[in-house]
């Protein structure tokens, strides 16, 4: 990259770790709550 | 074929579930393919440009990703509040983080390129400037839907806030035509031909389209969450939260 690695590796390691963490929260976040609604149904 | 039901939230519920895997393989596939063409196929510099001006592939998306998804949460919060419309207001809240996320993004992306470039990791500049008062406005929405304990209301002011705040996205957008900033002229003119090369453009416009659909992924698996919590006492939250 022409000695711009960093900066343009940087660029899309950002993108991966805001983009991916959101999946992987909204994951998490629908387990726990199918967990919730299993232990308290109705 | 009555849409209107899709308006309730237990008819949307189910509609949003199938609707994910779809648009989550094809955002993969697109992502996929903007790589190649951003990295692969278009040229290692363009013009005067260095090999830097590849940010400019997920910097650009992610910028347009952050004021699109603003006006988006806006008309829904202004839908929600003007029509009493829960799955409404429930949108806007989705909407709102995945917004935050872009626009984060696109100032951090905005830095790295802006070392290289202009020798500075930030400037006062007023493109770079407006977009940080979006990313404000947009924590200031969801900051204030978690404050307000009673739901209705919590969806009412963050439609005023939303509605209020709709002015910053155009002063985004031509802020690089009204002042003299540091911030390079739009990427793309509608009546102009294109500077950029076709394989730059390609990778710029599939990456735009992978973002969108990543959003549409995203913003789904949210509001489906929105909906199994703010509906929890119904029935069918215990039936087929599945």
């Amino acid at each position: 990259m022409g000695g711009y690695g960093f900066y343009v590796w940087g660029s899309y390691l950002t993108a991966l770790i805001l983009l991916g963490g959101e999946v992987i929260s909204l994951r998490r976040r629908k387990n726990s709550l199918r967990k919730r609604v299993e232990r308290n149904p109705r | 074929m009555n849409l209107y039901k899709y308006a309730s939230p237990s008819a949307f519920y189910p509609l949003a579930g199938k609707m994910i895997p779809w648009f989550a393989v094809l955002s993969v596939i697109l992502f996929a393919v903007a790589i190649y063409f951003g990295f692969i196929v278009a040229p290692e510099k363009a013009g005067d440009q260095n090999e830097v001006y590849k940010i400019i592939f997920i910097h650009v998306a992610a910028a347009w990703m952050g004021m699109f998804l603003y006006v988006l949460m806006a008309i829904y919060a202004g839908i929600g509040w003007a029509f009493n419309a829960r799955l409404a207001s429930m949108m806007a809240s989705s909407l709102s983080i995945t917004g935050a996320v872009f626009t984060l993004l696109s100032l951090v992306t905005g830095s790295l390129w802006g070392k290289p470039t202009w020798g500075t990791w930030w400037a006062w500049d007023a493109r770079i400037t407006s977009t940080l008062i979006l990313l404000f406005l947009y924590i200031g929405f969801i900051s204030l839907q978690s404050a307000i304990d009673d739901q209705r209301r919590a969806d009412r002011a963050g439609a005023v806030l939303a509605l209020v705040g709709v002015i910053n996205v155009p002063i985004i957008y031509f802020s690089v035509q009204w002042w003299n900033t540091l911030h390079q002229g739009a990427t793309i003119r509608l009546l102009e031909k294109p500077k950029m090369t076709s394989p730059m453009l390609i990778a710029m416009f599939v990456m735009l389209a992978a973002c969108w659909l990543y959003s549409v992924v995203v913003v789904l698996m949210r509001v489906r969450c929105i909906i199994a919590e703010r509906e929890q006492n119904a029935a069918w939250v215990t039936e087929g939260t599945a």
